[in-house]
């Protein structure tokens, strides 16, 4: 399929000034005649839907949740970035975009991501307006620091909540639409099928969580803002709800599914205790900033922590990348903790771990200051843990956080299904293989804020929209469908719990797909999904019915979708013979163990086409194209 | 270790609800929540249906999750959400009653699951600051003192639980409602519709049949926050203040909704 990003002409600066002017703006007064739907509630889901509401449109916004506060986008600890300079430090617009580029290992959209740059300083103010409770300087001022791998201190943060405080500023916004009548909310509404009529995206089928009723909801165009999914790999620091269901859906209605192979691992994270675990809590990556992360340096050392004297310890960042030391980025960081645990020189009891220690910089700055910085975190990692890390240094691994991948969106947002958008964490286009600490926040709030409600204007007021009847065949059909799909799982009535089988399939994708990747590797991790997959659909135990709140069988829809992504994870992983960001090939890497790119031939966008269950998905290509960041091996020494 | 579980079952609002009995083998390690995992994995095999509890983040922030554990909204620990309530704070053997927020402004939906939407309509009665995307000035525009912002983020912390609701034997939304008001009440960018957020507020709290405050503080006491009681006082003052000063003008509610079709 050929793949058209719709950039506009022009250098860099000027893209999207010249694309607003060139975007149609629908009239005033005809704008309550359209209707939107947004799925997803979260920064992206719940900004646009309170933007659009402003802005005159009829909204309908869903969220699986009881709220839409809940969504997961309020975990999010460390803050956002913003290109304000306000630190004197030498930030600007430029140099956001260039460490965003650099930081996505050159396979992300320039033009999208000098647009997320530019937008972000406005993010900040918009949320300031809205009450957004940031840490402020004696003076009155915003407060910054340096987060997640950069040299400058831009990022914006609200303690360790900043997520939350985000989402709660957008949740009242989207309250005050709802309010005013503008938007319709729809929580416990999950969707299960999007309906195309005449090859356009025209409506949503949902299933009510409570009453178990599937229903029809038609609009003249619909956003998907559904969050990421890197619940496939069952242990991840996701919200239990979190899925790709709702963009699933839409991929095997015709969406192309954009670089699912695109995962990133968050390098702190509390280490997994047992079998038990449902999910893994991370610690802010805020707190490489003064803790210093290290590992003993024989195999094998079981002593304590105190007891190991300062030349046995193995400050293994500091030591490999010294200018960038502790502060390296996630994936850099990451896949050395695996290096070294793999090494067998882990911590604790399981020995994949590695200490973040924070004594010298207690020695340095006082057990106060440290208090005042990462206090609310020390607590929930005592709470978990039962250990003082003011007093023994953290054990934290890497885990899953994010997924770069999703639906693949045009400069504008908009999927290959004309009146389809994709927004936040749920579309591919901003950071490329590796997303850089404080970015997701913002590129949520600017697709939702400041892109969306300018694009979906110009796609109403361009396409000629007839009204769609509720018998419209293709309406029916995935009435019908969605239906048969609930039966289907109700029907099966074996004995095992869909939570095992998420739980197995999760460690096939984890040990395969996950922090390194081999074709060999791949390719037996497919025939093992495939396997899964099969008794998956004849051995499955949903108890109860469909028609009232079942939570098994919500699950079990998921976990349906997960095994099928999870597959088209492996091909994309497989098809892509080089290392980039969070996609570590072990046969490609420099000879000091770093990703080796192949920029002659994977400077692309792989977007894959679904071609029916269990077939082969057809590739398309984007060329990704570096006019201003010239693509060179990343270096962090 | 081994816990006795005695939980409310209850299939819909509709029909009566009793305690059901379960034993199950905990390890100290896992969270409350992950003991239900485990007892629910263990009925599904049997072939009965899991209890019903509802869950998300699993890291104390969504604020989806809560229930009374031996009569104490999210169990015995200080602060914490029964998410990151780990089972070593129990003693083996020990029986703990599990029971959903009961509130009369929380209608029950399943097992442990209430529905919570009326917290919704308080906060779109006014919980916000009326600013549409791209009418704001430049972040720095307006300075805004260290403790004001400290105070904010103080009240702003609140998940909206609905702890504080279920341990009031009043069934009193006065800290949910408080500290909305205080986050945004003590920033200047809250200021021009302090009192009309106040009046609004307040009515459509009372509307929804949440109870009056007595002042016992027992909802500060088990908040997974801590939101300090103070920022009930906030709300009276405005809410007194408001309604003088907003005498004027139409207060309009909500209709609080019940039901799910």
């Amino acid at each position: 399929m050929e793949l058209n990003s719709h950039i506009p002409e022009g250098p860099i600066e000027g893209k999207w000034d010249k694309a607003r002017f060139d975007l149609k703006l629908v009239n005033p007064a005809n704008k309550r005649k359209f209707s939107v739907i947004v799925v997803g509630s979260g920064l992206a889901g719940a900004s646009a839907a309170a933007s659009l509401g402003e802005l005159g449109y009829q909204v309908g916004c869903f969220c699986f949740q009881d709220s839409p506060r809940r969504a997961h986008s309020i975990a999010a600890q460390g803050g956002i970035n913003a290109a304000k300079n306000y630190q004197n430090d030498g930030d600007s617009v430029y140099r956001l975009f260039y460490d965003t580029v650099k930081g996505g290992d050159f396979r992300a959209r320039e033009a999208n991501v000098y647009r997320l740059a530019q937008i972000s300083v406005h993010i900040i103010d918009q949320c300031v307006a809205q009450g957004v409770p940031f840490a402020r300087e004696y003076g009155g001022t915003l407060s910054n620091r340096s987060f997640g791998g950069a040299q400058v201190s831009r990022t914006f943060y609200a303690r360790g909540q900043t997520g939350q405080q985000l989402l709660l500023g957008a949740y009242q916004a989207l309250e005050r639409q709802i309010d005013a009548g503008a938007v319709t909310m729809f929580p416990r509404s999950e969707m299960l099928d999007l309906i195309v009529v005449d090859g356009v995206a025209r409506g949503i089928i949902t299933r009510n969580l409570v009453t178990g009723k599937i229903e029809a909801h038609i609009a003249h165009a619909v956003i998907l803002g559904t969050g990421g999914y890197g619940n496939v790999y069952y242990l991840s620091t996701n919200a239990k709800g979190s899925n790709v269901t709702a963009i699933w859906r839409a991929h095997k209605r015709g969406a192309l599914f954009a670089n699912p192979c695109f995962t990133q691992i968050h390098p702190t994270c509390i280490p997994v205790s047992g079998d038990y675990q449902s999910k893994l809590t991370l610690m802010s990556e805020s707190l490489r900033n003064d803790g210093r992360i290290w590992v003993p340096r024989k195999a094998g050392d079981k002593r304590p922590p105190s007891e190991i004297p300062e030349a046995e310890r193995d400050y293994y960042l500091e030591r490999r990348y010294p200018s960038f030391g502790n502060l390296v980025p996630r994936d850099v960081a990451s896949r050395n903790a695996k290096a070294v645990c793999d090494e067998g020189r882990g911590v604790g009891e399981t020995g994949l771990g590695v200490y973040l220690d924070f004594s010298d910089s207690i020695k340095r700055l006082g057990k106060h200051v440290i208090e005042e910085r990462y206090g609310n975190l020390f607590e929930m990692y005592e709470r978990i843990t039962s250990e003082d890390p003011y007093k023994v240094p953290m054990r934290i691994y890497p885990a899953i956080h994010y997924t770069m991948g999703g639906l693949w969106v045009d400069y504008n947002l908009q999927s290959n299904i004309p009146g389809l958008f994709v927004i936040g964490e749920a579309n591919f286009s901003d950071h490329g293989a590796n997303r850089l600490g404080a970015s997701a926040l913002m590129q949520g709030l600017s697709d939702g804020y400041f892109v969306v409600p300018y694009t979906v204007g110009n796609y109403l007021a361009t396409a000629k929209l007839g009204p769609v009847a509720p018998s419209n065949a293709d309406v029916a059909n995935a009435l019908t469908s969605a239906q048969q799909g609930v039966q289907r799982l109700l029907s099966i009535k074996g004995k095992r719990t869909v939570d095992s089988f998420h739980r197995a399939l999760g460690k096939i994708v984890w040990d395969d797909c996950g922090m390194s990747r081999s074709a060999e590797g791949l390719t037996a991790a497919i025939s093992k999904i495939r396997q899964l997959r099969d008794e998956f659909w004849t051995n499955l135990n949903v108890p109860g019915s469909g028609e009232d709140l079942n939570q098994s069988l919500e699950k079990a829809g998921r976990v349906a979708d997960f095994f099928e992504l999870a597959e088209l994870m492996c091909i994309d992983a497989r098809e892509r013979n080089e290392s980039c960001g969070g996609h570590f090939r072990e046969e490609y890497q420099t000879p000091e163990g770093e990703a080796q790119r192949d920029d002659e031939h994977y400077s692309y966008v792989a977007a894959w086409g679904y071609k029916g269950y269990g077939n082969f998905p057809e590739l398309s290509k984007e060329p990704l194209e570096f006019e201003y960041v010239h693509p060179s091996q990343r270096s962090y020494k | 270790m081994k816990i006795k579980l005695k939980i409310w079952r209850q299939k819909s609002l509709s029909e009566r609800g009793k305690f059901a009995t379960y034993e199950v083998d905990a390890n100290p390690e896992m969270s409350m929540l992950e003991c239900l995992d485990v007892l629910n994995e263990g009925l599904i095999e049997q072939g009965e249906e899991p209890v019903a509890f509802e869950h998300d983040c699993r890291e104390g922030i969504c604020g989806s999750c809560g229930f009374m554990i031996n009569g104490v909204a999210h169990g015995p620990l200080p602060a914490t959400t029964v998410c990151q309530l780990t089972m070593r704070h129990f003693k083996d053997g020990q029986q703990l009653v599990i029971e959903p927020w009961r509130a009369k402004a929380f209608p029950l939906i399943k097992d442990l699951i209430v529905d919570r939407r009326a917290f919704d309509r308080i906060i779109a009665s006014g919980g916000y600051v009326s600013v549409s995307t791209g009418s704001a000035p430049d972040g720095n525009a307006i300075p805004i003192a260290k403790e004001a912002a400290d105070e904010s983020m103080d009240a702003a912390a609140c998940i909206g639980c609905g702890a504080c609701v279920a341990a009031c034997p009043n069934a009193s939304a006065a800290l949910f409602t408080g500290a909305k008001m205080t986050h945004l009440g003590v920033l200047p960018q809250g200021e021009p519709e302090r009192h009309l957020r106040a009046l609004r507020m307040v009515t459509q709290m009372n509307e929804e049949g949440f109870g009056g405050c007595t002042n016992i503080g027992e909802c500060t006491g088990v908040c997974p926050k801590a939101i300090p009681l103070g920022v009930i006082a906030h709300m009276n003052r405005d809410y007194l203040t408001g309604s003088w000063v907003e005498r004027n003008k139409t207060v309009s509610v909500l209709t609080p909704v019940t039901d799910w079709n």
